[in-house]
Order: structure tokens, then sequence, then C-alpha cells
């Protein structure tokens, strides 16, 4: 994959990634961590920045944070936390809390799907913001706006802000390490991390250098709303950032907006009016500082992760962990399944085929049981069943709730053709469209097609496509033989 | 009659805790208006609450220790429906929707809360004249303040409208104005009482505690509001200190220090009042060491970077949205400024524009930053000069009380107040002021002492003793 950029260019991404953890109640009160309820009914002293209140640490959102750490293979350390003093509505005590200088978890890595390993700087706790809408005016903005709507059910909610090193090289690279930090949170129960309701939010530094290089300056690239808007933002400002260099510009250090309607970024903020936030210790928290047995227990309840179960069920399936067939049955938490079903005598490779492309609308406990789909591939291989016949068989298998394939197929009528029914089938399709067998003998094998075509309809689906063809291919063979 | 006293009779049965409260009540009618201890007096509340102690003792159940004692809460302790002001404009008509765990735990204690005081807004001044209402007067001379910021809670007890009251100190704010008004006050290790329902001045300073007229009522309160509070979480994991029975201990084998280098400026009678407590205690049995705290004489400085710089940041929400104040503009931004230019008075202002300055980029570590480090300085001082004594006796204020108006014109004479408070807040170790007789102008005098953190149980052994020794001279009230 090219990152677009003129010969000699490279690109360079580090991503910070917000992610709302799934907590039960909020980083530092009672209130419950839901989304999706009416506006301003998770709320209390606390998330209101009301006077006198005071925030008391959430223990579990420590332990997901912790955990999210331990995943990526950081140091889970003592950790302070600080006050980030900006003013705007949705921010009710006009700070939020964060951490700074002494972050909960530091210098990690993620490995990429094909094992390029990218490091993890930090993955700190905070609270999440409230909710603004901006009515009126233009492009939803605050600037302009006829009124503001603030929900402060969101105000509150634990939040790890995962910050990478700039390692991603490309805009690929960095679409692969959302999706697999996706993958690696929702696999430990951390977050369910969706980028379309905003419990997962990406922001990007893009800079761009020739080889050779020290970093060029940076932007922040905000309002990233998906994996693909992603690539589409950083690609864009790559080559704006590109385009200004060459034409002996310079880029200004800013925080730009990415526009999904233009498909460019626009400045959002300069360096120069970028708030001085004044950081300082939160007097109202104590230090957490979590002992070894509690990192401990923690790294041993800790699931397999994604990268583990790809490499388990391509060694099972003698395909590769990057394969499709492989990352989609992982994504999906099918893998367990698949690999039920194959220790119990399926087909490796029609195991994966079927999980794949079968079992899009199902979880990661099929409807149907490991065995049948075991005894289906068996059919199968064994000539019993046609692909096509077993994508039905499976179907009524899913339906049902599990049953005998044999029994299904035996219901259906599917019965394997004999190789003289087959032979008759043949010879009848080359009889009725003598051209397209004279084209298929002369070599054209696309016209093979309306042939096998042809015998498929005459067998009502009981031949197998594969079969047809080679039982054509045998025909062409002995007569230029 | 002493809040023990009072409580004892009335847990007895021998008095009403209505009848109690409507003596109080009748004084505060008759010397209120000249002395404006008050921001709210909460009668109908306070006779409910009297009814409701008077009900439980007809019914056999004990109220508590503070069982129908009137006593008062410094207007930036959080009540649940009853308007909390911190004496500024800015806080108009909030009510907050809770009340303070001090609050709750002198209800369960059966004390009956007579009104909400008048202090130094956001308790940010030494005199209580920083107030939107208007200055609080000391009952002991009408002319002069009460010390601040506590100050309407120090005049409460002073003039006998509630036995005992609530402050906060952040630098001073209990201990001064006690000692300006001739009555016990006790700042507590920082994490001893829970700040859950305390407005916020200077969060890492802060701490509430008792007023009252004599060191054992001093105690009781303290007993009653300590202790380990989950929803603070600076608040330190153990139950009260038992200090009652630490009172008739004596001092006897203590070793009291001398601060040699103490900063200059207290006042000859004060200086006076401080050599008497040295000798009383010597008297009563206890070691004078002199000793250095070399750093204390920083602790002004410090503090007023370090209060002001949590100051800009915990009163950066009051912005008229939410509650209290608005004053309507063409645009929100333009509310926003209206709103702080007409809701914060000048000394808010002032420690505003300080602290934001002292954590800016650029600045931070030239202030805050050094700040901090003078901070732990001091801490480290008062150690090593711990491993020498158990405790400290200082002047509570350089002098007696001032007049009105005497030191408002040039704040930081009036910050002078505070200088051999701070270093305690500072160091986050409990200090208490004890009136010790009068100065030149006949007014009370403080002697302030000092113990290391969780040392309550020796500084109220100490505290007791000088009071005891005033007894003995017939000094004592």
């Amino acid at each position: 994959m090219t990152d677009g950029l003129p010969e000699g260019w490279e690109l360079v991404v580090g991503l910070e990634v917000h992610v709302e953890l799934a907590t039960r109640t909020k980083l530092f009160s009672g209130s419950p961590n839901r989304f999706g309820d009416d506006p301003n009914v998770h709320i209390d002293p606390v998330t209101l920045g009301l006077p006198g209140a005071l925030p008391v640490l959430n223990r579990q959102a420590v332990e997901l944070a912790m955990r999210i750490g331990l995943a990526l293979h950081c140091t889970v350390q003592r950790c302070t936390f600080h006050r980030k003093n900006y003013f705007y509505p949705d921010l009710p005590k006009a700070y939020q809390i964060s951490q700074y200088d002494q972050p909960l978890n530091v210098d990690g890595d993620l490995a990429l799907p094909d094992g390029t390993r990218i490091g993890i700087e930090r993955a700190h706790l905070e609270e999440d913001t409230g909710k603004s809408t901006h009515l009126g005016g233009a492009g939803g903005r605050i600037h302009g706006s006829d009124a503001s709507l603030i929900d402060f059910n969101r105000a509150g909610v634990p939040l790890v802000e995962i910050v990478s090193r700039p390692d991603l090289r490309t805009a690929e690279q960095a679409r692969q390490y959302v999706t697999e930090l996706r993958a690696v949170l929702v696999a430990i129960g951390a977050s369910d991390a969706k980028m379309e309701e905003g419990s997962m939010r990406v922001d990007a530094n893009v800079s761009v250098r020739r080889f050779g290089e020290p970093l060029g300056t940076r932007c922040e690239i905000k309002n990233v709303n998906s994996v693909r808007s992603l690539g589409r933002a950083i690609d864009y400002e790559a080559r704006r950032q590109v385009d200004l260099l060459l034409d002996g510009n310079s880029v200004r250090q800013e925080t730009r907006h990415w526009s999904e309607a233009d498909g460019r970024t626009h400045t959002l903020r300069t360096k120069e009016d970028a708030d001085d936030y004044r950081y300082f210790l939160e007097p109202d928290l104590v230090p957490v500082d979590p002992d070894p047995a509690w990192i401990d227990r923690l790294r041993r309840e800790l699931p397999m992760l994604p990268a583990q179960r790809r490499q388990r069920l391509a060694e099972a399936t003698a395909l590769a962990p990057y394969d499709d067939a492989v990352a989609v049955i992982v994504e999906r938490g099918q893998d367990d399944y698949a690999l039920e079903a194959i220790g119990l005598g399926g087909e490796p490779g029609r195991v994966a085929v079927h999980v794949q492309q079968g079992f899009a609308e199902q979880g990661p406990r099929p409807a149907a049981p490991a065995s049948a789909l075991a005894a289906l591939t068996r059919l199968e291989v064994g000539g019993a069943l046609t692909a096509t016949q077993a994508k039905v068989v499976l179907g009524d298998l899913l339906e049902r709730g599990g049953g005998d394939p044999a029994a299904i197929a035996a219901e259906r009528g599917f019965e394997a053709l004999d190789h003289a029914e087959l032979d008759a089938m043949v010879d009848a399709a080359i009889a009725a469209q003598p051209e397209a067998w004279a084209k298929f003998a002369a070599g054209e094998a696309k016209a093979g097609g309306a042939l096998v075509g042809a015998v498929m309809k005459a067998s009502g689906g009981k031949a197998d496509g594969k079969a047809v063809t080679a039982a054509l291919q045998k025909r062409r063979d002995s007569a230029l033989g | 009659m002493t809040a023990l006293e009072l409580a004892r009779q009335i847990r007895g049965g021998e008095r009403r805790a209505i009848d109690v409260l409507e003596e109080h009540l009748a004084r505060v009618a008759q010397h209120e208006a000249q002395i404006h201890a008050f921001n709210l007096v909460t009668a109908d509340e306070a006779r409910a609450a009297a009814h409701r102690v008077d009900e439980a003792i007809a019914r056999g159940v004990d109220p508590g220790p503070l069982a129908g004692v009137p006593l008062a809460l410094k207007d930036n302790l959080c009540t649940r429906g009853i308007p909390t002001t911190c004496s500024s404009r800015i806080l108009e008509g909030w009510r907050p929707p809770y009340d303070a765990t001090v609050v709750q735990r002198v209800l369960a204690a059966g004390a009956v809360p007579i009104g909400k005081t008048n202090l130094d807004e956001f308790a940010m001044g030494s005199s209580t004249e920083n107030s939107a209402f208007g200055p609080t007067r000391n009952p002991r001379d009408l002319s002069r303040v009460p010390g601040g910021s506590s100050g309407g809670s120090a005049a409460a007890v002073a003039a006998d409208f509630a036995p005992l009251s609530l402050g906060s100190d952040t630098g001073g704010s209990i201990r001064q104005p006690a000692a300006l008004c001739g009555v016990v006050g006790v700042k507590p290790t920082y994490g001893v009482v829970s700040r859950w329902g305390l407005v916020a001045f200077a969060s890492s300073l802060d701490q509430v505690g008792p007023f009252a007229a004599d060191v054992a009522d001093a105690a009781l309160l303290l007993e009653v509001i300590a202790g380990h509070d989950s929803h603070d979480s600076t608040s330190i994991p153990q139950p009260a200190p038992a200090l009652s029975a630490q009172l008739d201990r004596g001092v006897e084998g203590l070793r009291i220090g001398r601060i040699t280098d103490l900063p200059a400026g207290a006042a000859p009678d004060v200086v006076a009042r401080l050599d008497a407590a040295f000798a009383a205690l010597e008297a009563a049995g206890a070691r004078i060491v002199d000793v250095r705290v070399p750093a204390f004489t920083y602790g002004l400085t410090a503090y007023y970077l370090i209060a002001p710089a949590e100051a800009s940041s915990n009163l950066a929400r009051y912005d008229g949205v939410r509650y209290g104040l608005r004053v309507p503009a063409a645009d929100t931004n333009a509310m926003y400024a209206a709103t702080r230019e007409a809701g914060f008075g000048a000394e808010v202002k002032r420690r505003i524009m300080l602290g934001t300055y002292a954590l800016s980029a650029g600045y931070y570590d030239a202030y805050y930053g050094k700040a901090l480090k003078v901070r732990r300085r001091i801490a480290d001082d008062f150690a090593r000069a711990y491993e020498q004594v158990d405790a400290l006796l200082t002047p509570t204020s350089p002098t007696e009380a001032f007049p009105l108006g005497d030191k408002t014109a040039d704040p930081y004479t009036m910050y002078l107040c505070d200088t051999y408070t701070i270093p305690s807040n500072l160091a986050g170790h409990p200090a208490m002021s004890v009136p010790f007789g009068t100065g030149a102008a006949g007014l009370p005098v403080g002697v302030q002492v000092l113990a290391p953190t969780l040392g309550e149980p020796v500084m109220f052994r100490v505290a007791a003793a000088l009071e005891r020794s005033m007894a003995g001279v017939g000094g004592a009230r």
C-alpha cells in the first residue's frame, strides 16, 4: 500500500486514541456510565462540579485501564492526577482531571497484523467532558451559533488516552493500528470502542519529511469519525504538507479539523492561540500505586488477545495469520467455535470458508453446534455434497439450531450425482451449445461458463461446479489428445 | 454555659433543647444587628431540629453527644436546601442539594444548627471585611474586626449566640479569628476532617475545624466531625482521635519548643503573653526547648502562590450558567464577564489573577514550582524540630484585634496577619489557638499550639494545660 506521496517523501503519523471504559459508574462519582439515555439524567454533584463536591476514584476504571496497559505491554506504574485547566461550557469544573507527568501506563507496543510493532508512549486515565450541541450558525460549531445545549451524561465518564509513538508510516498502517487496537480493547472487555458512537475517538498527529531527515512540524487532525475517514484525512493532510514544502512554504504547527463533507482538513486553532492548561497536581486525589500482586492478578486474568487468536486459527487451518478469513472469524469471536469444529473432525479449510461466509449474522456462539458443522464438511469432502448444497444445508442447520446434515441433505433431495448421470448431462449441454463448446475446446476458458451453467440447471443444483468443469476439461483434453 | 454541660442537661432531661435554643435565639435577636455574625439565621429549621431532639429524649432515645447544642455553620459549608453563599454574590440564590459531611455529622450527634455565619468572600481574608454582605464586628469591641476568614463563626461563639461553631482554615482562618475573639479554634491535621461539602478555596490547604469557648468543648466537637469519610479521597482512613480523655493528663515531661528563628512582627504585648505561656507550661512540668524552623519565615510567600493558584482553578467554574448569579448580556462570553465582574469582590479577583499567573507557562517554575519546594522545606524543617519536641508554641496573631478599615487599603499588611498560622497549613499539621489573657488594648490574645501530623492528642493536652493555668490566675472566662 502506497501512501501516495512523491518519491523521496515519508509520512510520519502518531495516533492519540481516546476510549471510554466500560465501567458501571463514572470515573469519580456513582452516576451510571451509560450512553443513549435522555440528556442530563446521569448527573450528581460531582458530575456537575457543584461547589463542595469532591472526586473519588473508581477502582473498576483503574483496573480496566491497567488491563489496557498490560495488553499493550506497558509498564504499569505509580501514577498521579493533574488538573488540566480550560474553560468550555461542557467542562463543568473548568478543569479536566487527567494524568500528566506520571501516567498509569508507559512504554508499550502494539503489533500490526504483519508483525510491525508500533510503540505506545503512554495510556493514561482521564475524565470525559459533557456533550455540546450548538444550534444555528454554521457547521455545528460554537462560534456564531444561536444556542448551545449541553448534556452532562457523558461528563466524568472514564477515558483512557492511548498515545502511540510516531511509528506509523502509511495511512493503511494507521487504519490497521486502530482496527487492531479496537480488537484488543473489545477482547479485554475494556471498552466497546465504537467510533460511530464516540466511545473510541482518534486524533492523528501527521507530519512529513524527506527520507533520512529529522521529524517535520506536525499537525493534529481532529474529528475523524471512522477508520475509513482516518485514512482519507491522513492522506489528504500528508499531501497538503508536502505541497506546502515543495512550494517553499513551511508547515505551521496547528490543530486541524477533518471535514467529511469536502474531504479536507481546516485550521481549528494555531499553536499561538492554544490554551495554556496550567497543569498542577490535583489536590482532591491521592496517588495510585498499584501493588505487584494486583498487577500480576490482572496480567494472569488477561484473555487471549486477537493476535494470539489469529495465530492459533492460522495454524489450525493452514492459512496465513493475516488471511481475511482468519481475521474475520477472530474479529467475530468465532475462532473458538471454528477450532472446536476442526477438533471434532471438520475439514479445516471448509470450516474456515463456512464460518467466514455463512456466519456473519452469528455471534461467538453460532446457532448450530460445532459437531454439525464438522459433519457437514466431512460430507462435502467425501463428495456427498457439493459446495452449493453444503451452503443450503448449513443455512438449515443454523435456522433449526442444529441437526444431522446428512438427514437434512436427504430431506432436500441432495444426492450426489453418479458419474453416468453427470456424463449424460455434459453430453446434452455440449450438444445443445455447439458454438460454446467449440470456443471452449479452442482454449477460451470463459466459454465453459455457459456449459457449466446448463449442467447445473439440468441437475437442479446437485452437480458440483468444480466437478462439471473438470468433466468438460477432461473431454477437451481427450478430444485434443 | 459550655456545650458539654448543655448536652448533659438536655440528655438528662433537666432542660429542653427548644428552651436552650430560644435563649440563644433571643441573644441573637438582641445583638446580631451590631455584630452581624450571620448571613442567615435558620430559626425555623433550628426549632424543628430542637423539637426532634426533645422528642427523641421523650422516647428514651439518646440524640447523641451534642444533644440540643446550638451550633453555627460557616457559610462555605453546604447545607441541603439552605442557601450557601461563601459571602459572595456569585452564589446568589444557590441552595446546595446536599449537606457537607461535617453538617451530617453534627446533625447525627444531635446538634441544632442555627445559621450560616459570615466570612471573607470564599474565605479569602483575615478580617471578614471582604464579605459581599458587610463586615462582622468583634463582640469584644464593636469597632474592631473579629479576624477572618471565619470571623462570623468566631464572633458567634464569642457573643454566645451558640456555644459551638464550625469554620474552615486555609492559612489561619479559624485560629486567627479565635485569637482575636478570645475563643478556642482548631485547625486539625489535613485529612482528619472531611472536606466533602466545604466549598473549596485552596483544596490542598483547606480544613474544617471547631470553635468553642473552651478546650473541652473544642475537643468534643472535633471528636464528632473527625474520622474517615469515603467521599473525600484525602480523608485519612482512621477513626476520630480520642481527645477528651487527653485533657486532664497534664504536660509533665512534655518537651515544648520555642522557635528561635520565628519571623518578627509580633507586637510586644503578644510576645509577652507567649512568654507567659511558656512559663505556665514550664511551671506545669513541661520542658521548654529552643528549636529552629528556618523555612517557617518563607511560609507566607509560598502560601500566597499556592493558595491563589488552587483558587484560580477552583473558582473558574463560577460562570453564571448552572447555578448562582447570572448577569444577562448580549452573548454568552459577555454574560460570563458581566457575571464575574458583578459576582466576585476585589480580593477574590486579585487572587484569581495572582494564581493564574503563578501557574502560567513560562512562570510556573519561578512561582508555583518554587513555592512547592518551599512547602516541602517547611515540612522537613518541622519534622526536624519534632525530633526534639512534642509540640511548638507561637503567637496566633501578631496583634490584638485591629480596627475595621485599618488594613483594607493595603492587602499585604492584611496578609501578614497569617504569618504564624500559615506554615501549619502548608505542612498539613494540626494547630490550635487558645485564649491566653489580654494585650495592651485589653483585648484577647491567643497562643498557638502546633503539633506534628495526627498530633491532636498532645496538642489538646498542651492547650488544656494553658487553659488551666489561666483559671489558676483567675484569667479564664
